[in-house]
């Protein structure tokens, strides 16, 4: 997915924003990214959580799709419902292949003349060739990697970006809409990976970092790192491409199903349409849940997951300390017959069997904005 | 008598006659950041110089804890299960891990001193 390895890492158009607020910065899919603020993932976490949280996202891909069949086209590749979006707005989905497994997961905001999608850093590369090759000639394929993407989350956020660009208290979750930041044309999305209300902003890469200063010198905005990135997530129980999806995963066995519209269910037409929909009838033989450790050690990335005899039926796939939830909290998958909330199961953690019980997801509640 | 020597893996062991005290330094668990747990091993656990003795998990990732000297486990650190952060607050006093025998004094030759902790630290 990533190869990137031994390239020189890239920087975004915040890298100097970063240092100039102290950031660890670490090497993360072929970038120079921050993992950490001096006030580190705890504080930075639980920040985001009470008041807005600024988070550089520039290193995702971010692409316009040109042409009028754009929707259909895009179609073939995703299991999503594209075409019948209403201009401005938004939908998660993933490109699947033959066989239903997941190659990336994204965001497509549809516009009046093209499409807007915003791609995984560690596939864009990936993404870029598996567009070119699937989409026909009359749709354009424009790289906008003289874009710096802004991520703006938490209950605060709506207040403070009200503050630059007027109208986005009210913007719907899960739209899109041009806007001006200080007289610099932007696009801004009510989207986000926290669980939280927010936004991400696209914005040229040589406006982004006075942008991202006048965020930041709001009272309640504070820099956010990937480390706090993570943990907000896996307490919103959003996948990770890479982790918690991958070519191995389909999309109804991540319990993605609701990101399949009906139509798209019933015509099929995209890569794995008869493996998805098959789980679809008739259920997949595994599901991704929450798993929530019963004591305060974690069960990290790749924890053995059995039941109460010591029976593999399942492994982690994220896992951590969820600072909003003041303890450990893991996601993986399970075999269907012990996928039910509330089953028990232990976590092999450094061969103890640690007492766990399958949790729904997400850890925390969800606070985004529904008008 | 009470001396402090320190590991490249960045634990401490401070002796006082044949106990020697085990914990993390303090620029490890600024390294580490937020701890939330410590596993800790067990009393009358039998460790060599260099084992895997515990673990310490801050909230970005799990982190090993290398025995310092070769001995068994005495007392351990029962109130970081509550509080694990204390380890954070204090490394180098309340955020002790454990203890253990001391069998070989001559283990401590291979450990630094803390001038000479200081000046690795400085290189890192």
């Amino acid at each position: 997915m990533s190869g990137t390895e031994g390239l020189p890492l890239k920087r975004t158009a915040l890298y100097d924003a970063h240092i100039g607020c102290g950031a660890k910065m670490v090497p993360f899919a072929g970038y120079e990214m921050p993992v950490q603020f001096p006030d580190g993932v705890m504080k930075e976490h639980l920040h985001t959580r009470a008041a807005a949280g600024l988070f550089d996202v520039s290193h995702m891909g971010q692409l316009y799709l040109h042409g009028t069949g754009a929707a259909a086209a895009l179609e073939k590749l995703v299991p999503g419902e594209i075409q019948a979006l209403a201009p401005g707005r938004m939908r998660y989905t993933q490109f699947t292949t033959e066989t239903g497994g997941i190659l990336d997961d994204l965001m497509v905001t549809k516009g009046d003349d093209k499409l807007f999608v915003v791609v995984n850093a560690a596939c864009k590369a990936g993404d870029i060739e598996l567009l070119r090759a699937g989409l026909p000639a009359d749709i354009d394929i424009e790289l906008l990697d003289d874009r710096a993407l802004i991520a703006l989350q938490g209950p605060s956020a709506a207040a403070v970006l009200s503050r630059f660009v007027s109208g986005v208290d009210t913007q719907p979750f899960m739209s899109s809409a041009a806007a001006e930041f200080n007289g610099v044309s932007c696009i801004v999305s009510r989207c986000g990976y926290t669980g939280e209300d927010g936004f991400e902003i696209s914005v040229a890469a040589d406006a982004a970092e006075s942008i991202a200063e006048m965020l930041l010198a709001e009272a309640e905005v504070g820099p956010i790192g990937l480390g706090a990135r993570d943990s907000l997530r896996l307490e919103a129980g959003l996948c990770l491409y890479g982790h918690d999806i991958d070519e191995t995963t389909t999309p109804i066995e991540a319990d993605l199903q609701w990101s399949i519209g009906k139509r798209r269910r019933t015509e099929g037409g995209f890569p794995g349409d008869a493996v998805i929909c098959e789980q679809l009838a008739s259920g997949a033989p595994r599901k991704r849940v929450g798993v929530k450790p019963e004591g305060r050690a974690p069960a990290r990335e790749g924890t053995r997951i059995t039941d109460m005899e010591g029976n593999a039926i399942g492994t982690v796939t994220s896992g951590g300390f969820g600072p909003t939830v003041q303890g450990p909290v893991s996601m993986g998958y399970l075999a269907q017959e012990h996928a039910a909330v509330g089953t028990p199961v232990l976590l092999e953690v450094r061969n103890k069997a640690l007492p766990a019980t399958v949790s729904g997801l997400p850890f925390t509640t969800q606070n985004y904005y529904r008008g | 008598m009470s001396e402090t020597r320190f590991t490249e893996d960045h634990e401490w062991v401070r002796i006082v006659g044949d106990v020697a005290t085990v914990g993390i330094t303090e620029y490890a668990q600024e390294q580490l950041g937020d701890i939330v747990f410590v596993d800790l091993p067990e009393a009358g656990a039998e460790m060599a110089q260099g084992d895997e003795a515990a673990v310490i998990e801050s909230v970005k990732a799990a982190s090993d804890i290398y025995a310092p000297i070769t001995g068994e486990v005495g007392e351990v650190n029962d109130s970081l299960d509550a509080e694990p952060a204390i380890v954070n607050q204090d490394a180098q006093g309340e955020g002790w891990l454990f203890t253990m025998s001391m069998s070989d004094t001559g283990e401590l030759d291979n450990l630094m001193d803390a001038d000479a902790y200081k000046a690795f630290v400085a290189k890192l």
